[in-house]
């Protein structure tokens, strides 16, 4: 189980300590899946380097995160190393400069097997075999170089060594971002079937309200650093609550051809966030009170952190 | 492209020549390099002595062979020696970066504030004069100059996604370095290393026409310089063999270096 606990992550700008999470807990368990949804800016990779443990230097971490009751933020170094890659894989938004273009893909695939098994060269290349067989790359020779390849085939190639060491957890941090629309559904559908059939917990990293409907079971819909709306995914998406939810939703380019209403206005930055609800400025439902920082309450099945939710009668 | 890659080939058989001649002196010369012939003494060339005969009567193709052998021997040792500490150093700083990154490059700005050849020849001078010295001071002053160019160069690779990815794979600094870093930087690594490798022949040379690099009777190149200059009215070709030989291995490995650079740098390559 990997459970994270009142995260919070403070950065050093300008000699200055800027928070840019804060209170950021949720749980995840082997054969579960959740998704951390939000704009650009609103703190999903710093959540997701805390958990791997990278946060850039300089950046100050408070809360847990534990996995098997053990505290990763208090780990050290070498330790963390056996953690990466074995025990949480990571899957990056950026499939074109996520493989070092001077090595072959399988040695790629094949990397955290060398890290953390003493495989020798030839286990290594046929389970590298296998897994870009799995992943849907079998006709792709493991001796292709990532420039030969397209960006579909790369974000699977980083797919397939994120999964290499069978860790109990993957991070996908905005894994179809960069991809075609096409190409975007395939990658999500390959994730869930793999998640589902290894067992393993995934924590999906996404701006897009779509992706996580169809992929996770429960959601954390983040603001400027904070979780605003939180719940099992039907219950959230069923009943949304909070007005910034409302406007994701609204600013989602729909199926249906209807045209996607963007939201007036920018995720606050770190440095000048609002005392209170930082959504506020951006907030048609504004009040005096939300000059005061909303706790995180349950409304129905799930929980929402404002002081004027708007609920579906 | 062809301009550069005829650079490549003419650099490559330029230096390969001059290593096989090198090579070649150690088994056989003409003449024995250090056998002198009063006699003959400042014969023109001919066919028994190709490039003539210097003061002593030695014969001067042989000189210059074995020249080639003393001086390519004291340029690899130094750049063996600049290059195998001022990479790992160079690497580790970008590796570590902060308070340690700063100390190493702090020293290598101090380390370039003092004229190479000046304190080369101050090394040498205080340490005795020879072939192991001159290798040693030449090599010392090439460590800052790799630990400079590994660290920028192996600072970019360290902002790129691919170290990152390969961090949450569980590897540690010292495996990034060697297996996604170094890889990464070795087309400036081995640039740098044919250009260090041509100064370090002058450097070689300037040491040995002062007295301090490779001693006599060893034939260098920069030792024949400074004996045809007695001579220079008298047998001016005496001056030109070993100028030539010096001319032109620094030619030979610069143009290596620039037909390298393009032929491994990997954007280029991709292109292809
Ligand atoms: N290296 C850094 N130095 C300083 N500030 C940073 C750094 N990385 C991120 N930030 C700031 O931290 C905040 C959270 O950034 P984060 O990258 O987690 O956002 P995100 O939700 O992942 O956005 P995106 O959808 O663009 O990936 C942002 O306000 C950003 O400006
Ligand atoms: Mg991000």
């Amino acid at each position: 189980m990997l459970e994270v606990k009142d995260l919070g992550v403070a950065l050093t700008m300008g000699g200055q300590s800027v928070p840019v999470l804060s209170g950021v807990s949720f749980v995840l368990d082997r054969g579960h899946s959740v998704g951390l949804v939000g704009e650009s800016g609103s703190g999903k990779s710093m959540t997701a380097l805390a958990i791997m443990g990278l946060l850039p230097p300089g950046a100050r971490v408070s809360g847990r995160i534990v996995l098997d009751g053990r505290d990763l933020l208090a780990l050290p170094e070498r330790e963390m190393c056996a953690v990466r890659g074995r025990r949480i894989g990571m899957v990056f938004q950026e499939p074109m400069t996520a493989l070092n273009p001077l090595q072959p893909i399988g040695a790629q695939v094949a990397e955290p097997l060398r890290v953390h098994f003493s495989v020798t060269r030839g286990q290594a290349n046929a389970r590298a075999k296998r897994l870009l067989e799995r992943v849907g790359l079998g006709k792709i020779s493991p001796h292709r170089y990532p420039h030969q390849l397209s960006g579909g085939q790369r974000q699977r190639v980083v797919i397939a060594a994120a999964l290499a060491c069978e860790p109990d957890f993957l991070v996908a941090d905005e894994p179809t971002t960069a991809l075609d629309v096409t190409v975007q559904a395939q990658i999500l559908a390959l994730l869930a079937e793999l998640a589902a059939e290894t067992g393993m917990g995934l924590l999906l990293i996404t701006h897009d309200l779509g992706v996580v409907s169809q992929t996770v079971a429960d959601v954390l819909v983040m603001y400027a650093g904070r979780v605003v709306e939180r719940g099992p995914t039907a219950g959230v998406f069923g009943a949304m609550a909070h007005p910034y939810t409302h406007a994701l939703f609204a600013a989602r380019p729909s199926e249906s051809g209807g045209r996607p209403v963007a939201i007036a206005g920018q995720v606050p930055d770190p440095l000048y966030r609002p005392p209170g609800c930082a959504f506020a400025p951006r907030c048609a439902r504004v009040r005096d009170v939300c000059a005061t920082m909303p706790p995180l309450i349950g409304v129905g099945a799930h929980a929402c952190a404002c002081f004027n939710p708007r609920i579906a009668a | 492209m062809r301009l550069r890659s005829r650079s490549l080939v003419v650099g490559a058989v330029i230096s390969a020549t001059m290593v096989s001649v090198a090579g070649v002196s150690l088994a056989w010369t003409p003449y024995p390099p250090t056998a002198i012939d009063i006699v003959h003494k400042l014969a023109a060339p001919s066919p028994t002595h190709p490039f003539g005969t210097d003061h002593l009567g030695r014969d001067v193709l042989s000189m210059i062979m074995a020249g080639a052998s003393s001086s390519l021997s004291v340029a690899l040792i130094a750049v063996v020696v600049g290059a195998g500490l001022g990479v790992p150093l160079g690497a580790f700083a970008a590796a570590r970066g902060g308070w340690i990154d700063d100390l190493t490059m702090r020293g290598c700005d101090l380390a370039f504030a003092f004229p190479a050849l000046l304190t080369a020849v101050m090394i040498t001078a205080l340490a005795g004069p020879g072939a192991g010295n001159a290798m040693l001071a030449i090599g010392i002053f090439n460590i800052p100059v790799f630990a400079r160019i590994t660290r920028s160069a192996a600072r970019q690779v360290w902002g790129r996604d691919f170290v990152l990815a390969a961090r949450t794979a569980g590897r540690g600094d010292i495996g990034i370095t060697v297996v996604h870093v170094l890889p990464n930087i070795a087309p400036v690594l081995v640039v740098q290393i044919t250009i260090q490798f041509a100064l370090a022949i002058v450097a070689d040379a300037g040491l040995s026409y002062v007295g301090l690099g490779t001693q006599p009777p060893f034939p260098s190149w920069g030792r024949m310089l400074n004996d045809a200059q007695t001579f220079i009215w008298r047998a001016p070709l005496l001056a030109v063999f070993p100028g030539v030989a010096i001319t032109l291995a620094v030619l030979g490995l610069n143009l290596l270096g620039d037909g390298l650079q393009d032929v491994l740098d990997p954007r280029l390559r991709r292109g292809r």
